[in-house]
């Protein structure tokens, strides 16, 4: 049912080259999702998301200390060994330390005809983030002009906040689903339609949306549900990882990834001061642990997850290296088990192993359906 | 190894004055409740002149060093992270951030007092002291970890009123007023903070005072650091390590802008005049990068054996010390601000502009500004290489340091790369590094 974003996801480089020839336009990258897709997509331009292959590689060594994590390095290879050749531009926006690298690295060694840093504050929490980003995307929004040669009229910044809220409005219809004692979709399937989501002109992952949300409309799967799980921490497009656990008794109903939830969760409320509204938007998201601070926000709303999807247990999956998430996963963890909602901490690599992994799945998964049991 | 005495060397003679100064802080920390004053805990980069104003009896403990200290106490330091460890943080978190948590989980001070009632560290026989609650966080955010270390500190404590500045705005030739002002709005709202939490008024007129401090200690030390460019260097990197680290933990105070200003830089100039060398045989000259293992810091006396001296780096010029390009293209001490303050909002903007210029906060946006500065130091200190530590310990130091390496091979300096970890000992292989150092030196000609 979902074989179409599987396609956009699997052939993803091809998709964007077709892009550009159809439409004439430019593609830029984008590490992290802080990026304000929108103030691009009324420029005519396609953003998506660096993400990386999966696969053990071996020409990031010079480039990035091994401390740090694989993902970053797992998406830095993408450019050197030239994946991404059709690029226009680059840009990140301020996240992590450790996605920071593969951006300076990728511009330096493989240059593209516009690049950016875009100072995203980090102190979400301060009333004047607001007018700061504001002004930073009023020098972004200067500059996208320059180098497309588009003036970005109010009207053009409409329609993209339109077409990225309806996207953002059907994947909510899409988790809501997910409620369900059934769902009729699983978490692996959900990964896949996210990972297209953020690679993807979002007018066609909009109809292709609206498409499954019909057929997924009165669908009862015919697999065992299991125990309803709960997936969060770092970046995360592991697909055989998600389709492994599914794959033992469990369904993953919710999650809290950049490559899920916290990607799409929160609209643009649209005022008169487009830039300011979309400014509010990426201040007001549900925030990456970077930008969790001073009160831990983020876990309030993992707990009403929890509580609103009837969640049995959670996974708390973090790449390795990855301090951002593993300076919350204590507190996190604590807070779960204070709601009596049990956890299983898993560390992951570019390969996770599947084996060593499925034991330890097998084994939280029995621990949760224990009172089941006698 | 050559160990022809080709300069004549002698102790610096404000040696001791650095040592009290430190350990004045530590007991001023401890003791400040016995007196009716506050405690406060913050980082090494925090604006610390703002706490200033809640007036002359209110001391700070700034992370950074706290770890390094413990760090330098290995029974401790071990102690320490193996109960973070086992309340579940992982080992490969920033090893300052672990001993510290450590040292409020086990509550172990690494100071305390010997039975004569001195105030001595707990290696040198003092019965450690718990460790003392701050009364507020007062932190700034430029690292992933700087605001979610106290996030932790305040939870480990049971809550603690925390305020933390976001001052990662974008580098400095970037600067502009939107992006002052956004740092300045979130120190006036700062200021309101800790009027609340302290119950005490602000006074302004101390802020402009330590506003002063922290221009003079921040320049100072960039001056300090320059006369190093001399031949032979009149100071070596294990004892700058010594007294970069008072800008470290109150660069807005009094002790350590006169300290630097009046003992620490005429002395140095006298050095210079006078050739006195840190290192008689000094023959080779390198620089190191980011913190240094600190338990482990006789590698650096290792290397004189060799008739090679680590002059410094851009983490001991550039962590505390403020640099300008001067009119013959070479790097000097940011000039002071002949400013007289008018108004708090005036104060903050101009501290605000100044402190946003740190050389040691650049490489957060572009490890390439971070390259940049590294061969500007190694042509104007006239180095033959570089040692790069690869630092397990700290993500915010080592961030990029992988493309300094390429790019200071680029430019035409030997780097020596290792690896180790600043505060977890358990993470430095002494014996390997040695080794490499033996290779590196043949390379430079040194036998």
């Amino acid at each position: 049912m979902i074989e179409q974003f599987k396609n956009l996801e699997k052939n993803r480089h091809d998709y964007a080259k077709n892009w550009k020839d159809k439409t004439g336009g430019k593609v830029i990258g984008y590490f992290c999702t802080y990026v304000p897709e929108e103030i691009l997509y009324a420029a005519d331009v396609l953003p998506v998301r660096i993400l990386g292959s999966h696969e053990p590689q071996d020409v990031t060594e010079p480039h990035i200390f091994a401390m740090f994590c694989p993902f970053c390095r797992d998406c830095l290879a993408q450019g050197l060994k030239n994946r991404y050749k059709y690029l226009d531009g680059l840009m990140i926006s301020q996240s992590c330390l450790h996605i920071r690298q593969a951006y300076t690295s990728w511009i330096k060694h493989r240059p593209v005809e516009f690049e950016k840093f875009l100072c995203m504050p980090h102190k979400v929490q301060s009333p004047h983030s607001y007018n700061f980003l504001t002004t930073e995307l009023q020098t972004f929004k200067k500059e996208v002009e320059k180098w497309t040669g588009k003036k970005i009229s109010d009207k053009d910044l409409d329609k993209a906040i339109n077409i990225y809220n309806e996207n953002r409005r059907l994947m909510r219809q899409l988790y809501e689903l997910r409620k369900r004692d059934n769902p009729p979709i699983t978490g692996e399937e959900c990964m896949e339609i996210v990972i297209a989501m953020q690679m993807t002109d979002k007018s066609e992952h909009n109809k292709m949306l609206k498409d499954l949300l019909k057929k997924l409309e009165n669908y009862e799967p015919n697999r065992e549900v299991g125990s309803r799980l709960m997936i969060l921490g770092s970046e995360d497009d592991d697909t055989v990882f998600m389709n492994m656990v599914e794959n033992c008794g469990a369904t993953f109903v919710i999650d809290d990834h950049c490559t899920g939830s916290r990607y799409f969760w929160n609209e643009v409320e649209n005022g008169k001061d487009k830039l300011a509204s979309i400014a509010a938007r990426y201040i007001d998201r549900i925030p990456c642990p970077t930008k969790d601070w001073e009160e831990r926000k983020r876990i309030p709303h993992i707990l009403n997850l929890c509580k609103e999807w009837k969640v049995d247990g959670v996974i708390i999956m973090q790449q390795k290296f990855c301090d951002p998430h593993e300076l919350d996963f204590v507190a996190i963890q604590k807070a779960l088990k204070d709601a009596g909602i049990p956890t299983l901490f898993l560390e992951f690599d570019v390969t996770v192993p599947i084996g060593q992994f499925k034991i330890r799945v097998e084994a939280f998964l029995e621990m949760i359906g224990e009172e089941d049991l006698f | 190894m050559e160990q022809e005495q080709k300069y004549p060397t002698e102790k610096l003679k404000c040696w001791n004055g650095a040592k009290e100064i430190r350990m004045k802080y530590y007991k001023d920390y401890a003791e400040a409740h016995d007196k009716g004053g506050l405690r406060w805990a913050g980082g090494a980069w925090t604006f610390d002149a703002i706490p200033a104003g809640l007036g002359d009896d209110v001391f700070p403990i700034t992370s950074e060093p706290y770890g390094a200290t413990i760090a330098f106490d290995k029974e401790l330091s071990i102690e320490c992270m193996e109960a973070a460890e086992k309340e579940g943080y992982p080992r490969d978190l920033c090893s300052y951030m672990r001993n510290y948590w450590g040292s409020i989980i086990i509550d172990k001070y690494p100071f305390g007092y010997n039975d004569k009632k001195e105030f001595v560290p707990r290696f040198e026989g003092a019965k450690a002291l718990g460790f003392p609650k701050p009364d507020f966080i007062w932190q700034d955010h430029i690292c992933c970890s700087h605001a979610k270390w106290y996030q932790v500190v305040s939870d480990l404590e049971g809550g603690i009123p925390m305020f933390t500045v976001d001052n990662a705005v974008g580098p400095s030739h970037e600067l502009t007023d939107s992006k002052i002002k956004y740092v300045v709005e979130q120190l006036k709202d700062g200021i309101k903070f800790l009027e609340k939490v302290t119950g005490r008024d602000y006074d302004d007129e101390l802020l402009y005072k330590a506003i002063r401090n922290h221009f003079i200690s921040t320049s100072k030390w960039a001056e300090i650091c320059a006369l190093n460019k001399a031949v032979p260097a009149p100071l070596d990197e294990k004892s700058i390590y010594s007294l970069y680290v008072l800008g470290t933990l109150q660069k807005a105070g009094e002790q350590v802008a006169d300290f630097y200003e009046k003992n620490l830089l005429p002395e140095v100039k006298q050095r210079v005049k006078k050739g006195i060398a840190a290192i008689p045989n000094e023959r080779y000259r390198v620089m190191s990068d980011t913190q240094p293992p600190w338990s482990f810091l006789s590698i650096f006396r290792y290397l004189e054996k060799f008739g090679c001296v680590s002059v410094g780096s851009l983490y001991t010029f550039g962590l505390i010390g403020q640099w300008e390009v001067k009119k013959d293209g070479t790097w000097g001490p940011k000039t002071i601000p002949e400013i007289e303050f008018s108004s708090r909002d005036q104060a903050l903007y101009e501290y605000v502009k100044y402190e946003l210029h740190k050389p040691e906060w650049q490489h957060f946006y572009s490890c390439h500004l971070k390259s940049d500065m590294m061969i500007r130091i190694a042509k104007e200190w006239k180095l033959n290489g570089v040692m790069l530590h690869y630092n397990r310990g700290c993500e915010g130091l080592t961030v990029g340091i992988a493309e300094n390496r390429l790019a200071l091979l680029e430019a035409g300096y030997p780097v020596m790369a290792f690896e180790g970890n600043n505060a977890d000992e358990r993470e430095f292989d002494e014996a390997r590094t040695k080794a490499k150092i033996n290779a590196f030196m043949e390379t430079l000609g040194a036998k």
